[in-house]
């Protein structure tokens, strides 16, 4: 298994409040909180592109694991909101970057579910690669705002970036394990259509989340020992405080031990992940024998866990 | 205690808004159920009737009144 050695994330500077929001999809403000636990969330700037947010995020996670381009083996970039059919933000993130020419670059178009997919490729591919940097970016404002938007969807989505820096040989705390899953029986459910259609049934979602996600935690947990108490913090996909909170109490974590950011980025998809892990990695002086589990749900269904051990 | 009583026990823990008149009336619409407490019912009917509810069967939509969860229930027998 390989070792996580960084972690990065940006945010764009435009802040856009749940009162600025209600005033424009006519709801109220208190509602988007009690309903999301979300109070703000970034929006990105009209020409700044995936691409551009993957960038910034990509070079903090390598300045924070100093760690030089010229030393990236593979870029793996999560994005479920790029505007195009193809190519996907990866070879323009690699080229923005600085990355060495020729150096490969892998899109993972899977939204929410995909940073933790990617990390999961990443461990699996840096034997041969090396340093590989995965980056999760989305512009999903865009989307979840688009007109006539569905107050329901658009209160939930922000934009940002996130990313993690996976090595073959040393980091900060080793990938124990990891497991994927996938459930084509709703693909319906949750989808981004060509045309720019966004499509959400919440209660579907929320339904197969709720229990999706606990049984593979605890399975994950229970293949490698780790009981629910053990872990000392879970980072996972920022989709509602509300579904985070409930997926904490059904694998029994204590208090405490789940970090949330959504209160201040609303869910930015895939990006939202590492975006938590980079915040809460910098409020940590050591991340040595502490025990982390990361989880991640979204379209597909596509879901995921990972567990980390600091070194 | 009929299967529809029993539905409505599970549903008075879930939730405190009272159930609608008629049991073809949506739970959702009720202010019954939300997306929260949904997961919270399928729960309850599983340990109430002792089954286990597959993902597959995880249609909201089925569980939108008193009566489709008694069809629901009826076809797992």
């Amino acid at each position: 298994m390989a070792f996580i050695k960084a972690f990065g994330d940006y945010l764009p500077a435009n802040i856009v409040t749940n009162e600025h929001l209600a005033a424009q999809l006519k709801c109220d403000a208190d509602w988007i909180f009690s309903a999301s636990g979300i109070r703000q969330r970034r929006r990105a700037l009209e020409n700044e592109s995936i691409a551009d947010m993957a960038t910034q995020a990509g070079r903090a996670c390598l300045q924070s694991g100093g760690v030089d381009t010229e030393q990236i083996g593979l870029l793996i970039v999560a994005s479920g909101s790029s505007p195009r059919r193809f190519p996907g933000p990866a070879a323009e993130t690699a080229m923005k970057l600085g990355l060495p020419s020729g150096v490969a670059s892998l899109d993972v178009g899977m939204a929410s579910a995909g940073a933790l997919y990617a990390m999961a490729i990443a461990d699996s591919l840096a034997g041969r690669y090396g340093n590989v940097l995965v980056i999760a970016a989305e512009r999903m404002t865009e989307i979840a705002w688009r007109e006539p938007a569905d107050a329901n969807i658009a209160i939930l989505f922000g934009d940002g970036a996130g990313a993690c820096l996976i090595s073959r040989d040393e980091g900060r705390a080793e990938i124990v394990d990891h497991a994927l899953h996938s459930d084509g029986s709703f693909a319906n459910d949750l989808r981004l259509e060509h045309d720019g259609t966004f499509l959400m049934e919440g209660r579907g979602v929320i339904l197969q989340a709720s229990r999706k996600l606990p049984a593979a935690l605890t399975s994950l947990l229970n293949r490698n020992g780790w009981s629910a108490d053990t872990v000392d913090m879970l980072l996972m996909h920022q989709a509602n405080q509300n579904l985070m909170n409930r997926v904490a109490q059904a694998i029994g974590l204590p208090q405490g031990r789940m970090f949330s950011v959504i209160e201040q980025t609303g869910n930015t998809s895939s990006a939202s992940m590492l975006i938590a892990a980079a915040e809460w990695s910098r409020q940590q002086a050591s991340l040595t024998n502490k025990r982390i589990a990361f989880a991640a749900f979204g379209a597909g269904f596509h879901w995921g866990t990972m567990l980390a051990q600091g070194v | 205690m009929t299967e529809r009583d029993q539905i409505q026990q599970v549903l008075g823990k879930i939730s405190k808004t009272p159930l609608p008149a008629h049991a073809s009336d949506s739970l959702f619409d009720a202010g019954v159920l939300d997306s929260f407490s949904l997961v919270d019912l399928v729960a309850g009917l599983e340990q109430k009737f002792g089954i286990k509810i597959p993902d597959s069967d995880l249609n909201p939509r089925q569980f939108d009144s008193v009566e489709r969860i008694e069809q629901y229930l009826q076809s797992r027998r």
